[in-house]
């Protein structure tokens, strides 16, 4: 009776709408007036029993670059699904900037609303070319009908022709994105997320497989984003995660286990058994 | 200008605007302007054999649209087909009230099943303009819903295929029946008139002929013309890799419904200009074997291209036309075996065999 009572009320809680009454998420404006673009706050997620993500709480600056480092398990991607509305948390909220929150929509919503994600596996559309999927990734109004119709106009153009200097494509853009280096993949994967011009980006392992002067370029890249953009990147390579670094955050077991400086976060004790100690 | 050199090269317009003015205008031609002992004649008995190859070759231009470029294997097309056909049926059986075997106003079955009036969903149908609305709407509607359920609940691949098939077959189950109000096993046949003109006359058909030549052409223009737009590129997107689609901000049920209802539309304008020159509509078309054959058609022409479906539906009908009169047993086994062989020696069909490699 009383749980029963508990989920009726949960109906007409004054402060919350349904869901589906809830507008659009069309406005670009984001409110970061606080200096943070992303909370997690209190989240959980099981699966099975299990415990993804066990009570996080994690604050992302406005303008970050952020690396979050963890040992297999310890729960970076279902953080990111959770972000990105794959997962819906059990408990605890996800706010971008103050005002939208995550939990309540869709990937394809959030994707609009402007956090960019960008998988452990180079995804491109390998059978349209570089400019093609630069193209298909802009942000721009994506209903079915606008696209019937939908042409590149010289704005657009130079937009896209910008994004691929800043990721080094430019000479292969009419190449078959199929065709183009695991390295060169991943960049025009970071490409496609810049052209939806997103408050966040999330990176998931960019660095995995790629060669020495590959990663150093790629390190180049994201520290260049960081001002204009807020980035959060996973990675497991603990040499790149130091060239690039400001914050350190070190997951375990579906928590927050320290948070600081590359320098702080190595010399810490529960870091060095938990993690660093295994090998690093 | 650019947005047509998109859809195809100069070369390219080329050959389909001879091969369309081959289709609509040289076959009539060679039909009546000729002798009839002459190598160039197309006999009489061969101009409702090509219109209906080339309704077939409608479903599988809207097949190759739905699976060729959105990588969703529909198993059950044929009951878009079915759909339209029937809808057109309906139309022929009320164009002739008063003609049939038993002289009543009803429909000839109706009559043998001792119904008093006409069913409700048989109103409007001796009206044309409503007849062909209605052959449009109603496969629209259905595959609107179907894919909506479907694909927002991300059914995709062998799992959607086998849906389709069920559909297909509750659908066949539905129509055999003869409380459904559609004839039963039998179908709906015997017509005699479409808007006035006798359907036995040589005019008649040949007129029927080069209208569905033309819908087809048209109809692989818009075809063309959606494929080749940014929604094409989007659609192409969702087959190679739909998550990342997703996550550029893109809704893929939309894209996906909007392309699955179209082809469902083609689907039954192919039905409806098929059953006036073959004579005849019934549950059977609803068989799964035949929408598996329709899958077939795309896969042996060369999926994602359109044109192979087109080349597909001719080879395949036209082997089956002399098959099943050389060698009546042996159809089945040679299908099967053509499958096999394309899926293993030329996975890009027919038409793959003209293209380059690199530009899959």
């Amino acid at each position: 009776m009383n749980a029963w009572l508990e989920r009726t009320r949960e109906f007409w809680r004054r402060d919350q709408v349904f869901d589906f009454m809830l507008p659009p998420l069309q406005s670009r404006e984001l409110d970061v007036s606080h200096g943070v673009v992303l909370y997690l706050e209190n989240i959980t997620v099981s699966f099975d029993g299990f415990k993804a993500l066990n009570n996080l709480n994690l604050y992302v600056n406005n303008g970050e670059l952020r690396c979050i480092i963890g040992a297999n398990g310890a729960g970076k991607t279902t953080m990111m699904d959770v972000i990105t509305g794959k997962t819906r948390p059990d408990t605890g909220a996800v706010f971008f900037g103050q005002k939208i929150d995550l939990t309540k929509y869709n990937e394809s919503e959030i994707a609009a609303a402007g956090v960019g994600r960008k998988f452990q596996k180079p995804t491109v559309f390998e059978n349209h070319t570089v400019l093609e999927n630069l193209e298909l990734a802009m942000q721009m109004n994506k209903s079915t009908f606008v696209s019937l119709t939908a042409r590149l106009s010289g704005e657009q153009r130079d937009r896209i022709d910008e994004v691929l200097s800043i990721i080094g494509l430019t000479e292969q853009v009419y190449l078959r994105a199929g065709l183009l280096s695991h390295g060169q993949k991943q960049w025009l994967e970071i490409g496609m997320l810049l052209m939806q011009s997103p408050y966040l980006l999330l990176v998931d392992e960019p660095v995995a497989g790629m060669t020495q002067q590959e990663i150093e370029r790629t390190a180049e890249l994201l520290t260049s984003l960081a001002p204009r953009h807020s980035v959060v990147v996973v990675e497991h390579d603990m040499a790149f995660v130091r060239s690039i670094a400001r914050t350190v955050t070190v997951l375990h077991e579906g928590s927050v286990l320290a948070e600081g400086k590359m320098d702080e976060v190595q010399a810490n004790p529960k870091v060095i058994e938990v993690y660093l100690g295994e090998g690093y | 200008m650019t947005r047509l050199r998109q859809m195809h090269s100069p070369l390219a317009w080329g050959m389909v605007f001879l091969v369309a003015a081959l289709g609509i205008v040289g076959v009539p031609l060679l039909n009546t302007m000729t002798e009839a002992g002459s190598t160039w004649h197309v006999p009489d008995y061969m101009v409702p054999l090509l219109g209906k190859f080339l309704c077939y070759a409608l479903v599988a231009l809207a097949m190759d649209l739905i699976w060729g470029y959105a990588g969703i294997l529909s198993l059950g097309h044929g009951v878009f087909f079915a759909l339209g056909g029937y809808a057109m049926g309906m139309y022929l059986m009320r164009s002739m009230a008063g003609l049939g075997v038993y002289r009543s106003e009803l429909p000839d079955f109706m009559v043998f099943l001792d119904w008093k009036e006409l069913p409700w969903f048989w109103y409007g149908f001796d009206n044309f303009g409503f007849a062909m609305f209605m052959a449009l709407a109603v496969p629209a509607v259905l595959a609107y819903i179907f894919g909506f359920l479907a694909f927002r609940s991300r059914i995709k691949g062998v799992y959607f295929s086998i849906i389709t098939q069920a559909m297909t077959f509750a659908l066949m189950l539905l129509f055999f029946r003869n409380e459904t109000g559609f004839g039963g096993n039998n179908g709906l046949t015997d017509f005699k008139f479409l808007l006035g003109y006798n359907l036995q006359e040589h005019d008649t058909r040949l007129a029927l002929y080069v209208i569905t030549a033309s819908v087809l052409f048209i109809s692989y223009l818009v075809c063309r013309w959606l494929v080749t737009s940014k929604f094409g590129r989007v659609l192409m997107a969702i087959r190679d890799a739909e998550s990342r689609v997703m996550f550029c901000g893109y809704n893929p049920l939309q894209y996906k419904l909007f392309a699955w209802t179209f082809s469902a539309i083609l689907c039954g304008l192919a039905g409806a200009l098929y059953v006036p020159q073959v004579g005849i509509i019934n549950p059977s078309e609803m068989m799964p074997a035949n929408s598996i054959e329709m899958a077939i058609w795309v896969a042996v022409g060369g999926r994602g291209t359109l044109i192979g479906g087109l080349v597909g539906s001719g080879v395949v009908n036209g082997m089956k036309s002399w098959f099943t009169v050389s060698y009546p047993d042996l159809w089945l086994y040679f299908l099967g075996g053509l499958f096999i062989f394309v899926t293993l020696f030329l996975p890009r069909g027919l038409v793959g065999l003209f293209k380059r490699k690199d530009s899959a």
